[in-house]
């Protein structure tokens, strides 16, 4: 009786599964599959074994792409985690006016990142809002189109994701650092304990879980971009800033070399999930 | 005294510098927009003739008629496909320990990392096979599927928080399990299922990859994904490009602003409680 009531409950699962089975899972163990096969979407495919993911390794453009997105977290998960921890620190206790400002940070969020791309593509122009900003200083000789600059394209880029993902981590550290008991506080300032103190050794610890979080949901963004790229570089210049999600688009619908481009899709998950595996790992609550 | 009140004012200054980091882009391109069409520009300056039209001329440029149609049209889909395959299965997860519930959230659970790359390939064959490219149905589907762990997970970890005595109360009473659904928890699930639904409609309008893989009729094409193509066309236009920009922009803004709590809450917590 019981087991057959438990049986029934499986069909209020049933439709989601469903879609989610046909829509995702299917199609995700389908893109393993089609790594091994050499195909160009139209004439039958040939069995290539592990030749397409030895090409990334010795390709002289999927290799770097990822390379690419490992630069990326630098700049989508390193500094902007650092700079939410900072003003973290800097701003804990403050309450008045908050809101306001959080509707703002925030902001990047919600935002198509094509629109984010664009904008971008605007402020980097050689008359745009970066360069006159720097002629403003006095810094007109370093003026230049920063996108299409050959060695710090993929720095201009990633600032990009330093300005769409600090807000966020902002907000997930203030939240989490208002649930901090107070008392912990007043225990380092009894012990002599200045603000620096206090920060390594109350806030940090108690904000494990949400820099975990913000970690993980930034460097995802890092490792699988590709509506920034595609509008903003589009990989170049001479693909300084190739990334594997826009290869896996080009080399699967472009060059109809579908086998490459789901075996670079593949790794591109594996390096997703040892990423996330890292980071959880490293956050863990010590025993 | 004075040092709180100089600390507290340092505090301010720092935040509102921030602030105007964060939106010193948007006025930049406000601003862009509102210059004669083509015309040369400089980072921020007032245009001499403030120019409206550009918003006019981007939208029957970019076709947005059409664009802002699908659009709608494919949130319209997944909204609700989603959000209610969403609670049927989370409500049955959390309360009604289906058998092997925990593999299955497990299941769900693991979608959460993947990325749109690993699966967006074998969906355009697949869908094209069942003439599903080119289809508003095979886009809704596709999305409903991508946005289900979430949806999922994000539910049961409502339900989850609903009190046992409730449940039972209703049990003892003899209600049937979609009863208790429909009348006992659904009533004081709203606000959890509105912000869903919210984050699903930005993530519907915001998705790009999966769309112009599986549209290729520009016609059919939802607003970003139309616009990623526009900024090819008219690459040095800088003010029609601003103006489609704000025009694809705009309709998200909207709604954050009039619902920015459902959407703070949603992203941070529905990140934390993973």
């Amino acid at each position: 009786m019981a087991d057959r009531r438990r049986l029934i409950a499986l069909a209020y699962i049933a439709p989601a599964a469903l879609v989610y089975i046909g829509f995702a899972i299917w199609p995700a163990i389908h893109t393993v599959y089609l790594s091994f096969l050499d195909w160009d979407g139209i004439l039958p495919a040939t069995w290539a074994g592990l030749d397409n993911y030895r090409a990334i390794f010795t390709d002289s453009m999927l290799g770097p792409s990822l390379w690419h997105a490992i630069v990326l977290i630098l700049f989508f998960a390193v500094i902007p985690c650092a700079l939410g921890l900072f003003m973290t620190a800097l701003l804990q206790g403050t309450t008045r006016g908050m809101t306001t400002f959080r509707v703002i940070f925030f902001l990047p969020q919600v935002l198509p990142l094509v629109a984010v791309g664009i904008t971008w593509r605007w402020l980097y122009n050689d008359e745009g809002l970066v360069n006159q900003g720097l002629r403003a200083v006095g810094l007109g000789g370093v003026t230049r189109a920063w996108l299409g600059d050959y060695n710090l394209a993929l720095i201009a880029l990633g600032f990009i994701g330093t300005w769409a993902m600090s807000g966020l981590c902002m907000v997930l550290f203030l939240a989490g650092a208002q649930k901090i008991d107070t008392s912990l506080y007043e225990a380092v300032a009894i012990d002599g304990g200045g603000p620096v103190r206090r920060f390594f050794v109350v806030t940090l610890p108690a904000l494990r879980g949400e820099i975990a979080i913000a970690s993980v949901i930034t460097t995802i963004a890092a490792l699988a971009s590709f509506d920034l790229v595609f509008v903003t570089t589009n990989g170049g210049p001479a693909n300084q800033t190739t990334v594997p999600g826009l290869l896996v688009y080009r080399l699967a619908f472009n060059e109809s070399n579908i086998g490459g481009a789901a075996a670079l899709a593949v790794v591109l998950t594996l390096v997703v999930i040892v990423f996330v595996t890292a980071i959880r790992r490293l956050t863990r609550e010590k025993p | 005294m004075n040092t709180t009140r100089t600390a507290a004012t340092a505090r301010y200054l720092v935040l509102t510098g921030m602030a105007v980091a964060v939106l010193l882009p948007f006025v930049s391109i406000v601003l862009a927009a509102l210059h004669p069409s083509g015309s040369q520009i400089s980072g921020l300056s007032l245009p001499e003739s403030w120019t409206w039209s550009n918003f006019a001329d981007a939208w029957r440029a970019a076709n947005f008629s059409n664009l802002v149609m699908s659009s709608l049209i494919i949130a319209a889909g997944v909204v609700p496909l989603a959000l209610v395959l969403a609670t049927l299965a989370a409500y049955s997860l959390a309360t009604l320990n289906p058998l092997g519930g925990r593999a299955i959230s497990i299941g769900f659970v693991l979608g959460l990392t993947l990325p749109i790359e690993l699966v967006v390939i074998p969906l355009y064959f697949d869908l094209r096979q069942l003439g599903l490219t080119n289809s508003y149905l095979g886009v809704i589907l596709a999305e409903t599927a991508l946005f289900m762990p979430f949806g999922v997970y994000w539910m049961q970890t409502h339900f989850a928080s609903i009190p046992g005595e409730l449940l039972e109360a209703a049990r003892v009473d003899g209600a049937r399990s979609f009863t208790i659904l429909a009348r006992v928890l659904m009533p004081i699930s709203w606000p959890a299922v509105t912000t869903l639904g919210l984050l699903y409609f930005m993530w519907s309008w915001n998705q790009f990859l999966l769309v112009i893989v599986l549209m290729q009729d520009p016609d059919m094409r939802t607003a970003p994904s139309g616009l990623g193509f526009f900024v090819g066309q008219y690459s040095t236009n800088i003010p029609l490009l601003s103006a489609a920009s704000l025009i694809v922009i705009g309709p998200i803004v909207v709604l954050y602003l009039i619902f920015q709590r459902n959407f703070v809450s949603g992203i941070t917590q529905g990140a934390i409680k993973g």
